[in-house]
């Protein structure tokens, strides 16, 4: 009996200084939690046991939504996805309704679609590795990259009049024509802008502090990778060669000469790397693209599906018809079923459009890269500090616009 | 060699102090933020801002309530009835956007066949309560008179284009 009433109080002893797994909230406030995201860590001490992401705040039902608009009207929705680079989104609807239509958009606005989703994908970046490293510890890089973005945004609104909400990619092509006097700016701004790259690599890139947050934090391995279904720059990051506009081009990326950067040690150092060369590929794409620009259309010269032009339309009884049509019934598109993607900057942006021969989708399913990302945060943070999961949810680039929908 | 060269780097905080160097060096350049209700950053023609209903030059409205902006508006922020007038012509009685409603997307001035509802330049109209932000058909007016000569000027210089 004697030695039972001794084990006992040394268990209850020992229950008295175990400490239990703490729970706690981060976000959906936190700062660092780049928007909405709610995440609930079970904590040993400093180390993270267990990351439980909780989405859903920014949940809006664009895809139930979509089921109601004309694909005219459903456009807007796509630039509310991931706001940060809204152009690439509109991309894959387009191409999506394209493909169902069965038509393709003329070589110039095919152009004009690659240059704007580079512009795109330079934003995106810009604000991922500059806010990244804000989330490190470092403020300059994010104040002078909102310089840059501003004037990337400029391009944006002078071509379809918003800086965010563009609305501008049309199904057969895109609004408005280059303004007079815009390309040439973007290839002044082309000219300048490795002059900016480099100086942001020499605050970050051999940085010691900034070295000592990434490097070895959040390893994805090659494997890990492909499973979870990650893709854009947080699978080559880890050594896969996967860019969709080099392995299923759309477009005119066929005609691009440029490089895919690859990781090879998957964590967040390496991320932080590819998406810094990739501000470099896109703008080498962007000066081929102002380069090679032929003249012509910009929409099809279709009525049924693009609007005739203005002055056409104010002359023309045909055309007025079209326009009256087009701007209240909208085309119709054949039934059929298609998934489309684009790389967008933080993925494999993937539309899955279902027609059924009426003015509407029937159904719109949106894949979002971010998504699939961040069901990762519980492998890639476990074991961590909890500052470390700081860095890993900057390194997965989360927008919650596209997460949530 | 390279160990010593990364030790001596690492020793001399080598880049610490370049990345400090360039940061110094851009106190030295001229300012890029602008002093915002004193300078504003530039505005293309096509900029869609506040909306405005605009008039012909003899002081008639333009909008003969086809309602093409009703429909195309995928918020639903326009409300439009309409009824002929006394001289026979057909003309709105009510023209309401709800711009809580309004997402800027441009597709009510892209669909106008008589150009009259238009995104104007201006962006400050910022407002204390919600209700101020119903537009009626007078204040969509009040707006083409006021702004209508830069909306004339960015309709000519966007027109090539449309």
């Amino acid at each position: 009996m004697a030695t039972t009433g001794i084990t006992t109080a040394a268990a209850e002893a020992e229950a008295e200084f175990r400490i239990k797994p703490y729970t706690i909230n981060f976000g959906p406030q936190h700062p660092a939690a780049h928007g909405v995201l709610r995440l609930v860590l079970e904590m040993d001490g400093e180390v993270v046991k267990r990351a439980d992401p909780h989405i859903g705040l920014l949940h809006r039902g664009t895809e139930k939504l979509i089921e109601y608009k004309t694909y005219l009207q459903a456009m807007p929705y796509f630039d509310r996805l991931d706001y940060v680079a809204p152009m690439n989104q509109e991309h894959a609807f387009v191409l999506a309704t394209e493909k169902l239509l069965g038509v393709t958009a003329p070589l110039r606005a095919q152009y004009i679609r690659v240059l704007y989703a580079e512009i795109g994908r330079i934003l995106n970046h810009l604000l991922s590795v500059t806010t990244y490293a804000l989330d490190v510890g470092a403020i300059t890089p994010s104040l002078w990259g909102f310089e840059e973005r501003e004037k990337l945004m400029e391009f944006y609104e002078r071509v379809c009049g918003a800086r965010l909400h563009a609305n501008y990619f049309r199904t057969g092509g895109v609004n408005l024509d280059l303004p007079a006097g815009l390309a040439d700016d973007i290839w002044e701004y082309t000219e300048q802008f490795p002059k900016f790259l480099d100086d942001l690599e020499n605050l970050l890139s051999e940085n010691r502090i900034f070295k000592q947050r990434t490097v070895d934090i959040g390893v994805v391995s090659r494997e890990q990778a492909l499973d979870w279904g990650f893709s854009g720059p947080m699978l080559r990051a880890s050594g896969v060669a996967w860019d969709l506009r080099k392995s299923q081009p759309y477009d005119v990326y066929d005609r691009m000469e440029f490089d895919v950067p690859i990781g090879l040690t998957g964590d967040c150092y390496a991320r932080y790397l590819v998406r810094t060369l990739e501000m470099v590929q896109s703008n080498k794409i962007i000066r081929q693209c102002l380069k090679e620009m032929p003249e012509g259309p910009v929409r099809l010269a279709d009525n049924k599906i693009a609007p005739p032009f203005r002055g056409e339309m104010k002359r023309s009884m045909e055309a007025l018809i079209h326009h009256f049509k087009l701007f209240t019934e909208g085309f119709h598109v054949p039934a059929g079923e298609t998934y489309t993607a684009v790389e967008a900057p933080k993925g494999e942006f993937g539309v899955y459009l279902v027609a059924n021969g009426s003015n509407k989708p029937y159904r719109c399913k949106i894949r979002a890269p971010g998504f699939a990302h961040l069901q990762g945060m519980d492998f890639m943070s476990r074991g961590h500090m909890l500052a470390d999961a700081v860095a890993i949810i900057g390194s997965m680039d989360i927008v919650f616009g596209e997460i949530d929908r | 060699m390279a160990f010593l060269d990364r030790t001596a780097r690492g020793f001399f905080l080598s880049e610490l102090v370049s990345g400090m160097a360039l940061t110094f060096s851009y106190m030295f350049r001229p300012k890029v933020t602008l002093n915002y209700p004193h300078e504003k950053g530039p505005i293309s023609p096509r900029f869609r801002g506040e909306h405005a209903l605009r008039r012909y030059a003899n002081g008639e409205e333009r909008c003969i309530a086809c309602k093409l902006c009703e429909a195309v508006c995928p918020a639903q922020a326009i409300t439009i009835e309409a009824e002929p007038r006394d001289d026979g012509s057909r003309r709105t009685t009510r023209y309401d956007i709800d711009m809580t409603k309004c997402i800027y997307c441009g597709l009510c001035q892209e669909a106008c066949p008589v150009d009259a509802i238009v995104e104007g330049p201006n962006f400050e109209f910022s407002t204390e309560t919600r209700e101020e932000l119903f537009y009626n058909k007078q204040k969509l007016l009040d707006n083409g008179d006021r702004w209508e000569a830069e909306i004339a000027a960015n309709l000519t210089a966007d027109a090539p284009y449309r």
